[in-house]
């Protein structure tokens, strides 16, 4: 190509290029992870060919079900989301904080060092962009420093979506389907009989790097309506909706619904729903001594509002019934977090409905409470009555 | 006592339980108040014997204390001026089951049980004046009983 | 009017990771009751004392069997010598009551907000303490005691369990010996050695002599204590503007990142342990929040 390539530039890689996109990021030093078919599902593992990559699968999600299908065509990018989040990389599920060795009556800590090779991210949609900038306040606000060392590290190559899934509602949320913002290249994957190819976005200069080593040549206007036309497509045939507006208020003032017990009947506090999300950052510590009691290693690890023990004072907990965790949950995601962040917990990827075992819909749970009118408040009771 | 002033005159109408309260009942019973000063370690009342008076506190401190056969008395809460005592004349039967004991002087004004039955039995308005007053007495003592129970502290 | 608050966890700023605990020395330990110890914890050579407001809390470290949320109980004006006040529940706390001399213990903090003691200035000051409550609100009283001109009539209740379960008993006598303080003390139940109260906190609170308009209270105990110490002070013509609570829950990280500590949605290791009765008061009525 002869002109620079430009942060904000838009540009054609054909399909038979895409292998060069993988070759500029190892050549870069970037580790690359993305989409790979194992276990019958689309997850986020190391990506070193493009063989490695969902080539002609796709997936169909409900609530409670998800499975894989062959396409009939050679779509590299044709899914939505699976089970996994970015989040396993920036905040992985078990992880050492620090070791500490007992030393002349006293103690010392040796901090963990964190890997920090640099990682592309292959293949991330607009809600996952939207997650991780929800997760970089929750975790930017603590302070942790783990989060924040990986994610400087990160080249995140987004992908639009040409169609949603059946548990998807990005538009819902304002997250998507189009990418806007947090990408450093943006793809959008057009597949016709007759071509198939990408329209490449640089969306930064590190972006622009790695676009600069790919045979690319500036975009015809017809190659971005086409593209345009594929992410409008995804936009109208969303598989859920959910009204966010007054949902805050809504879910705070409302802890005594009665759909709250409702749901908790079919709720198996399976904690699924959480280690899907890719914004629920609950974690706890663990001391980890070994056997000769010199030296010790602090863990953190995913946890879960969900967890028994997550709410105990003083060896009781005080969210013992499935009604309470579940009211947690929900009105954390949808309605605290305003409070707390300012802003949604939920990006709408539709994670939390395909992998619920039983199947429970927060767009579902969310328009319910909204529609059934809440129950009369008792009067407050006087001290001593019996 | 020399060179004590003597003490002010213990008013039934003044003492909150009645205060406020509509109606000439106060003064109805009034003259049949006796005032009655308890030194310290003075018995009030004593557990198992027969209820026959209604006490008002006025000044002082009063412990309530349980009887354990095989443990040392505990005391279960301490009343002051202000508050009142003893309610187990109303209910059969009309026994203490608690002690009473001064734990400081304390001045009292106590209604005999029986006049005070005999009173409230006639009058029904006086009757429900009084039940009115004495409820959220009880229900208090509930209240700080079971949250006593919860035993908050221990956990 | 908001809690006051200060930047968690000072040691970040050294690039410390805030995860990472400080060795303290235990200076001295005493025993407060059967189950309760207060030991005095002094920094590591080289390291600054780090100051803390009256209400804020530490994580204490005890190798190889972990952290405790535990308030300061200490003097704000002497931080190099961090006093807690460990009453034995559990496994961390347990090891903390076991604390030897001379030995290790971690700290990482202070963190959370602490009382609002600007919002005291030119009013009557209430505390009510129950129990493990007290520790918490003893550095507010060396800060009111310490500046007595600012504040109107102090009222401090303090209740405990039994007369064998009151902490720094011997301090007690020494303020109940003042005369521009009133502390009243009493016990759910006692003996015939005990001559003083027997009954709740609330059974002390219509005594308290204060302007209600012009009063500000703060309470620190179980929770149930203090939704009726609150009610109890409401009574007497308080608002819930002008009293604060410290609650507590579980705590694992103490940065506001492991989520455990939510009520509703506060986080109680950043929003509080202080706060505004206000603020808060819904959430302690919801059933399981």
């Amino acid at each position: 190509m002869s002109e620079p390539i430009a942060v904000g530039g838009r540009y054609v890689l054909d399909r038979a290029g895409f292998p060069r996109l993988l070759a500029a990021l190892r050549g870069a030093g970037y580790r690359v992870v993305g989409p790979t078919v194992r276990d019958k599902a689309i997850v986020y593992g190391e990506v070193r060919e493009e063989t490695d990559l969902p080539i002609g699968w796709t997936d169909r999600q409900d609530a409670g079900q998800y499975r894989l299908e062959r396409r009939t065509d050679a779509a590299l990018f044709g899914y939505t989301v699976g089970p996994h989040s970015w989040k396993k990389y920036l905040f992985p599920s078990r992880e050492r904080l620090w070791t500490a060795v007992r030393k002349d009556g006293s103690f010392e800590v040796r901090p963990e060092p964190v890997d920090e090779s640099p990682l592309a991210f292959l293949g991330v949609r607009a809600c996952e962009l939207a997650a991780m900038s929800v997760s970089d306040r929750v975790f930017g606000m603590a302070g942790d420093p783990s989060y924040a060392q990986r994610r400087r590290h990160i080249l995140r190559i987004a992908v639009q979506c040409g169609q949603a899934g059946g548990t998807c509602f990005c538009t819902s949320m304002g997250t998507g389907p189009a990418v806007r913002a947090g990408h450093d290249l943006s793809l959008t994957e057009v597949v016709r009989p007759d071509r198939h190819f990408f329209l490449v976005e640089v969306g930064s200069e590190a972006g622009a790097r790695i676009a600069t080593d790919l045979p690319l040549r500036p975009a015809p206007a017809e190659d971005v309506t086409d593209a345009t036309a594929l992410v409008e497509r995804a936009a109208a045939s969303m598989g859920r909706t959910m009204d966010p507006n007054g949902l805050r208020d809504l879910l705070i003032n409302n802890p005594e619904h009665p759909r709250w017990e409702i749901v908790a009947r079919r709720c198996l506090s399976c904690t699924n729903c959480t280690m899907a999300c890719p914004t629920c950052f609950c974690q706890t510590t663990e001391e980890v001594p070994d056997l000769s009691g010199e030296k010790v290693e602090r863990w953190r690890r995913w946890d879960s509002c969900f967890n028994s023990g997550f709410s105990a004072v003083h060896g009781t907990s005080v969210r013992q019934s499935t009604n309470s965790r579940y009211r947690q949950w929900l009105t954390h995601k949808l309605a605290a977090w305003h409070d707390q962040f300012g802003e949604s917990g939920c990006v709408g990827c539709g994670r939390c409905i395909t992998w619920c075992p039983v199947g429970i819909d927060l767009t579902e749970e969310a328009a319910a409470i909204r529609v059934i009118p809440p129950p009369a408040t008792p009067a407050a009771t006087a001290p001593g009555a019996a | 006592m020399n060179g004590v002033p003597p003490p002010g005159v213990l008013r039934l109408a003044s003492h909150p339980f009645f205060e406020g309260m509509k109606g000439d009942l106060p003064q109805t019973l009034a003259p049949l108040a006796v005032e009655r000063t308890y030194a310290f370690g003075d018995m009030l009342i004593r557990e198992g014997d027969i209820a026959d008076r209604f006490v008002l506190i006025f000044e002082g401190k009063v412990a309530l204390e349980i009887v354990l056969p095989d443990r040392p008395r505990v005391t279960i809460q301490t009343l002051g001026g202000g508050e009142v005592l003893g309610w187990s004349w109303l209910l059969p039967p009309p026994e203490w089951w608690l002690d009473a004991r001064a734990v400081k002087r304390t001045r009292c004004l106590e209604l005999p049980a029986a006049q005070l039955r005999t009173l409230l039995d006639a009058r029904p308005e006086y009757g429900y004046q009084f039940l009115l007053r004495l409820l959220p007495v009880v229900a208090q003592r509930l209240d700080h009983t079971r949250m006593q129970l919860m035993d908050l502290h221990g956990r | 009017m908001a809690a006051s608050s200060m930047p968690a966890g000072p040691r970040d700023g050294t690039g410390v990771s805030p995860w990472v605990p400080v060795p303290f020395r235990v200076e001295q330990r005493a025993a407060e009751t059967a189950d309760t110890i207060t030991i005095v914890l002094t920094p590591p050579k080289g390291v600054p004392a780090t100051p803390f407001l009256p209400g804020q809390f530490n994580m204490l470290y005890v190798f190889g069997v972990g952290e405790a949320a535990i308030s300061v109980a200490g003097d704000p004006a002497h931080p190099e010598a961090l006093i807690h006040t460990v009453r034995s529940a559990g496994k961390v706390s347990g090891a903390l009551s076991q604390a030897a001399l001379g030995t290790t213990v971690g700290v990482r903090g202070p963190y959370g907000t602490g009382w609002p003691l600007a919002a005291a200035e030119g009013k009557d000051v209430v505390l009510v303490a129950g129990g493990l409550g007290l520790p918490p609100l003893r550095p507010v009283l060396y800060e009111l005691l310490r500046h007595r001109e600012r504040y109107g009539r102090i009222e401090v209740i303090y209740g405990a369990r039994t007369p064998k379960d009151l902490v720094y008993y011997n301090q007690i006598q020494e303020w109940r010996g003042r005369t521009d303080l009133r502390f009243q003390t009493t016990v759910d139940a006692a003996d015939r050695e005990w001559y003083g109260d027997v009954g709740l906190v609330t059974a002390r609170v219509p005594d308290i002599r204060i302007d209600p308009a012009n009063t500000i209270a703060f309470l620190c105990g179980p929770e149930i204590m203090m939704k009726f110490t609150a009610r109890a002070l409401e009574a007497k013509g308080m608002t819930e503007g002008s009293i604060y609570v410290s609650l507590e829950r579980n705590m694992k990280c103490a940065i506001g990142v492991c989520g455990h500590c939510q009520l509703g949605p506060e986080f109680v290791c950043r929003n509080g342990p202080v706060f505004l009765y206000k603020d808060v008061r819904r959430f302690l009525s919801v059933r399981e929040l």
